[in-house]
């Protein structure tokens, strides 16, 4: 039930935006997330972005997980 | 997909194998609290490409499956009100009660609608205003915020027909009384990564430090499970006992301080009762009395029957990790998630229902 979805911001007006989803358009509550803008990347829980996902972090964890010790 | 795909390579989760595969001197139990991690494992098919040596155990974090058979009958008797309209997550309603589920008072022509999110519970609410909805707030960390977030927008709107049945739930006091029992033992947890991002890492300080268990917070894509393991399998050799975050993309050590406000501003801690893992102190979120106008318990007080589980449904004991749903005498035979018995099979990201459907 914890599931949250990645999606890209697509327009933001006040507390809510557009986000694509998997390729679904869809709107979002984010209120929970300060200083998110258009391009950006949030993460969805039942409606609403819980958190912004860090595209450096995730780069960083990717090249972690292609290291070979 | 973004931050999906390339979270998938089958190649990488074959290296990431590799590294898990050079700790074969430790014999581990690991315990995935989250159930959308249980999901992950088994759907991705990864506990069959781990060694032998390395056992992971299904934890409590399922929230349909925790809560306690006397809430499913209250939310069952709330349901036979004319007057009122059920809103609820999906799962909840095959649960099976003592005598009747939510589906099957649906069947005898209560109302009862499934949502996605709060705000459609709140829609239903300004549409139909002569009557009384109430909403079955069920979750975790991750979702409290969301129903706070909700009752503030219902509270500034002047809705006055929406009510919470708030059977909320905290994720590290329920880790903490599983260590206690000491029924099992559990030599690292896999965080839940969402449940996390709420919290943060600084939630689990206490259980590295003062029951020298490993924590590692994964994400949800199969190489991030992989990678937590491997960072647990690594701490356990060093012999650190740490809280580390796999999933750092979304994860922060303070997790997200606007929603542990919104948690704070309407609900307060309380004791709870958890299926499997009877009444945990602290382990609860209820409305604060303030908000006590919004709280259906208060407003629809339900007749007190006796609650009872079936005792042959072995639920408990799968969420305490003592049992595998294959050790159940319903399994397969009778419970099914066509025909469940208990919410292990019920909800999708039930540890009986993943054996059930990849196991």
């Amino acid at each position: 039930m914890c599931l949250a979805i990645p999606a890209k911001i697509l327009k933001i007006e006040d507390n809510l935006a557009q986000v694509d989803m998997a390729g679904v358009k869809r709107q979002a509550d984010i209120r929970m997330v300060s200083n998110v803008r258009v391009g950006e990347y949030i993460l969805i829980h039942a409606g609403f972005a819980i958190e912004k996902i860090g595209e450096k972090d995730a780069e960083e964890t990717l090249q972690l997980l292609r290291e070979i010790i | 997909m973004k931050f999906v795909d390339e979270f998938r390579d089958r190649a990488i989760a074959e290296r990431i194998v590799k590294k898990i595969k050079r700790f074969d001197s430790l014999k581990v139990n690991l315990m995935e609290v989250c159930g959308t991690h249980t999901m992950v494992i088994f759907k991705q098919g990864l506990k069959g490409m781990l060694p032998k040596n390395v056992n992971l155990l299904s934890g409590p974090g399922c929230p349909v499956c925790v809560t306690s058979q006397e809430d499913i009958d209250k939310t069952i008797e709330l349901a036979k009100d004319e007057n009122v309209i059920i809103a609820t997550f999906g799962d909840m309603v095959r649960v099976p009660g003592t005598n009747s589920s939510l589906e099957k008072e649906r069947g005898n022509g209560a109302d009862v609608r499934i949502i996605y999110s709060p705000s459609e519970a709140l829609r239903i609410a300004r549409e139909n205003p002569a009557r009384r909805v109430v909403f079955l707030a069920i979750g975790f960390e991750t979702t409290s915020p969301l129903i706070a977030a909700s009752l503030l927008d219902v509270q500034k709107e002047k809705i006055d027909n929406f009510y919470i049945f708030s059977s909320h739930k905290l994720i590290p006091p329920a880790m903490e009384a599983l260590l206690e029992s000491k029924e099992v033992r559990i030599d690292g947890f896999i965080c839940p990564g969402h449940v996390s991002v709420t919290i943060g890492s600084n939630a689990y300080k206490f259980i590295a430090q003062k029951y020298n268990v490993p924590c590692v917070i994964g994400g949800f894509e199969p190489l991030d499970v992989l990678q937590s393991i491997y960072m647990l399998l690594k701490q356990i050799k060093e012999k650190r006992t740490e809280v580390e975050i796999e999933y750092f993309r979304a994860v922060h050590p303070q997790g997200n301080r606007i929603a542990q406000e919104l948690i704070d501003e309407v609900f307060e801690v309380s004791d709870v009762m958890w299926r499997g893992l009877g009444t945990i102190p602290k382990s609860g979120l209820r409305l604060k009395r303030k908000f006590s106008d919004f709280d259906a318990e208060k407003e629809f007080p339900t007749k007190t029957r006796k609650s009872k589980e079936n005792p042959d449904c072995a639920c408990g004991e799968v969420l305490r990790g003592v049992k595998k749903p294959t050790q159940c005498k319903l399994y397969r035979k009778i419970c099914t998630p066509e025909e469940p018995y208990g919410p292990c099979m019920v909800s999708s990201e039930g540890t009986c229902a993943a054996y059930y459907k990849y196991g």
